[in-house]
């Protein structure tokens, strides 16, 4: 595991957004969409070299989506390359825009870009990453999901998610859609779009990785594992919540579904979900999730904490990105609030019994 | 830092300050005129008679090297720019897809050296440009001491090149992401700054490798002392040198380790004739470091802003630093 820099002075930091998705799926629609709304803000937008539609925009940069391995004994860890040597050129001209948008090729793993964040010393002092936006094609998502393990690591790595090109499916095929894009990632915002359309605020300034805002932007990871009904989802539609698809919901292990009628399970890569209300040793709880990250690292893309030591007045928060974690007290408890200890992990073939009897050992004693 | 004894000699108040409100990536001198790189569009020429500000680029000015004659710059517009003591910038090469120019470096003869991408160029003494494909982006360049050598430092390695006599280059192998390079002044090792907080080296000769580790973060920093006795660093809470003055270099030896801070070391500099090391702190210090015994004498008092850039001029008369936040000083020693 490695440490994550600090995510002190995060005010003035240059937020950082990665636009994910598989090819044709809509993103640079959606980055010339960005670039030409009038919000009187400057991006510089660094795009791979093989893009074939032009970008709009005074400040852009080409990249190679150089990707280098660290030789840091995390044997997941790595970073792109050509973000470091790029950050750092743009940032000699400070000043001279607002945000950093980065678009990455169709084939691209997230992580690595996510991972450069946290990895690299300069990056992380001066950028942070806001969220990864992953546009995903309703007409062919479902079977890019089959062939295409790209696209599924798109699905699970993102924090808000445009269903595109809507209108060339019927409703029946963009619920099957949205199930799948649930079975594998349901704590993503997932907005419904046309030619990636789209309020400027639901893509941008969504703090994804700020450590201060975990629950206040997603409120599906708040009720993870509680089966109350009140999934307060951030959609532009309106289903109901229709439990009657045969799946199990146990309080321990949640398979946190969207807002769809159809639920999939996907075998390939879940999400992960365990609580308590017992309150966890700290001495514990952190050698074992960094044994966990150690070990399971490669598996896991993401995974998030809201954690209630014992005798700590305080909420600890992390999150992660494979083997990396970054955690840190966010606030006091309030008065009244129900001190939980939530955990969820987004991965491939998780081993969820190692994970469950692991977390359940943490409970002070 | 905190911990500085109270009764540390200082030259603090010698110091000639200079504004260059704008973030300064380098400082040079040309004939003891002191010249900041700022990190846009222009160089500051600080002078004791005045300061002149000469544009040279249209972007942000992302490398330079000098030779004491001439400051070659590399560019976002994607131009190489030289500019000597006449302030006159001229341009030696535009890149043709308008790349960004990412490293630039002085040989001898006039030679100079840069890289777009995965691509660097020379420029030869006779003006024929030369080019070789490095395997991935070239994150460094430096010239050897002797013999018309480039080193090219990329993913996994360096690739030493002779661009008069060769058309591929000699492969030193080191797995990770090699940045920034330089030659021993003897020319007996290279030694590169990594992706990962530690330092690498190969003795020439036989291709040995030498780990220097243990630092805090990466090394963005480093320069080798008078005679080539040690390689001064930056990455860590305190100043490090490496021994060279052995035949192994610093295989199988622990490095000095001089002036403890609660703040990393961000810049060095060695003084090109003495055995002292300048050393500008992310605290916005500056000290001066006598090699022997670790002695400190202050140049420049505790600020918010890291130290960026810090140079002496050819005989070590006259030191320069400046700050991310454009705050700037010469001090004649």
């Amino acid at each position: 595991m490695s440490t994550a820099p600090s995510t002190s002075d995060t005010a003035s930091k240059i937020p950082v957004t990665v636009l994910t998705g598989y090819l044709g799926a809509g993103k640079t629609t959606l980055l010339n969409r960005i670039l030409s709304e009038p919000h009187g803000k400057k991006y510089a937008v660094i795009v791979n070299e093989f893009g074939e539609i032009g970008i709009d925009n005074d400040l852009v940069v080409n990249a190679d989506e150089e990707i280098f391995e660290m030789n840091n004994g995390c044997i997941c860890c790595t970073v792109r390359g050509d973000l470091v040597r790029i950050i750092d050129g743009l940032m000699r001209r400070k000043g001279k825009f607002d945000a950093i948008i980065v678009e990455t090729t169709g084939l691209a793993d997230p992580a690595p870009v996510a991972q450069t964040f946290f990895m690299d010393e300069n990056v992380g002092a001066k950028t942070k990453l806001d969220a990864v936006v992953t546009v995903a094609d309703a007409k062919w998502l479902s079977d890019r999901l089959k062939d295409a393990p790209e696209a599924k690591n798109q699905i699970a790595f993102a924090d808000v998610i445009l269903l595109n090109k809507t209108d060339l499916v019927g409703k029946d095929e963009l619920e099957e859609v949205e199930a799948r894009i649930r079975g594998i990632n349901p704590y993503a915002r997932l907005h419904r779009t046309q030619r990636s359309q789209i309020a400027i605020d639901q893509v941008l300034d969504r703090n994804a990785f700020d450590l201060d805002r975990i629950l206040e932007i997603e409120p599906e990871f708040l009720h993870a594992g509680e089966d109350d009904h009140d999934h307060r989802h951030d959609h532009h539609h309106d289903h109901d919540h229709d439990h009657d698809h045969g799946h199990d919901h146990g309080h321990e292990h949640h398979h946190h579904h969207g807002g769809g009628l159809k639920h999939y399970h996907d075998e390939d890569m879940q999400s992960l979900s365990f609580r308590t209300d017992k309150p966890l040793d700290p001495d514990k709880f952190f050698p074992w999730i960094q044994k966990l990250v150690a070990e399971d690292g490669p598996k896991i893309l993401r995974s998030k904490g809201i954690l209630s030591f014992k005798n700590d007045p305080q909420r600890f928060v992390f999150q992660g990105v494979h083997m990396i974690l970054d955690g840190d007290h966010q606030r006091d408890w309030k008065e009244g609030e129900k001190r939980d200890s939530r955990i969820v992990f987004i991965g491939r073939k998780l081993p969820e019994e190692k994970i469950r009897e692991g977390f359940e050992s943490c409970v002070a004693s | 830092m905190s911990d500085l004894p109270p009764n540390t000699p200082s030259v603090a108040d010698r110091v000639r300050p200079v504004k260059a409100d704008r973030t300064i990536v380098a400082v040079h001198f040309l004939d003891g005129t002191p010249v900041f790189v700022l990190g846009e569009e222009a160089l500051l020429f600080a002078g004791e008679q005045g300061e002149a500000r000469v544009p040279v680029h249209g972007g942000a000015i992302l490398a330079s090297a000098s030779d004491g004659k001439r400051i070659v710059t590399g560019g976002d517009d994607g131009r190489v720019v030289s500019t000597g003591l006449d302030a006159k910038p001229n341009e030696i090469a535009t890149d043709a897809k308008k790349r960004w120019i990412d490293q630039v470096a002085l040989g001898p003869d006039n030679a100079v050296a840069w890289s777009a991408g995965k691509t660097a160029f020379v420029k030869t003494k006779k003006g024929e440009e030369k080019t070789i494909e490095a395997p991935s982006t070239v994150a460094g360049l430096a010239f050897a001491p002797k013999g018309f050598r480039l080193a090219i430092a990329h993913y996994n390695g360096v690739t030493l090149w002779f661009p008069n006599a060769q058309a591929a280059g000699e492969k030193l192998e080191w797995k990770g992401s090699h940045l920034a390079v330089g030659f021993s002044p003897d020319g007996r090792f290279l030694v590169t700054a990594m992706q990962e907080p530690t330092m690498h080296g190969w003795r020439l000769l036989d291709g040995k490798h030498m780990r220097m580790s243990g630092y805090s973060a990466r090394v963005r920093s480093f320069g080798f002392t008078a005679g080539g006795d040690y390689l001064a660093t930056s990455g860590s809470e305190q100043l490090i040198l490496w021994p060279y003055d052995g035949k192994d270099g610093p295989m199988g030896k622990q490095p000095l380790m001089w002036a403890p801070s609660n703040a990393r070391v961000a810049a060095v500099a060695p003084h090109p004739r003495q055995p002292i090391v300048a050393v500008g702190f992310a605290d916005g210090i500056v000290l001066l470091v006598r090699i022997e015994d670790g002695a400190e004498i202050l140049v420049k008092p505790k600020d918010p802003a890291p130290i960026t850039a810090l140079g002496w001029d050819a005989h070590g008369a006259q030191l320069a630093f400046g700050t991310e936040d454009g705050e700037a000083g010469v001090v004649g020693l």
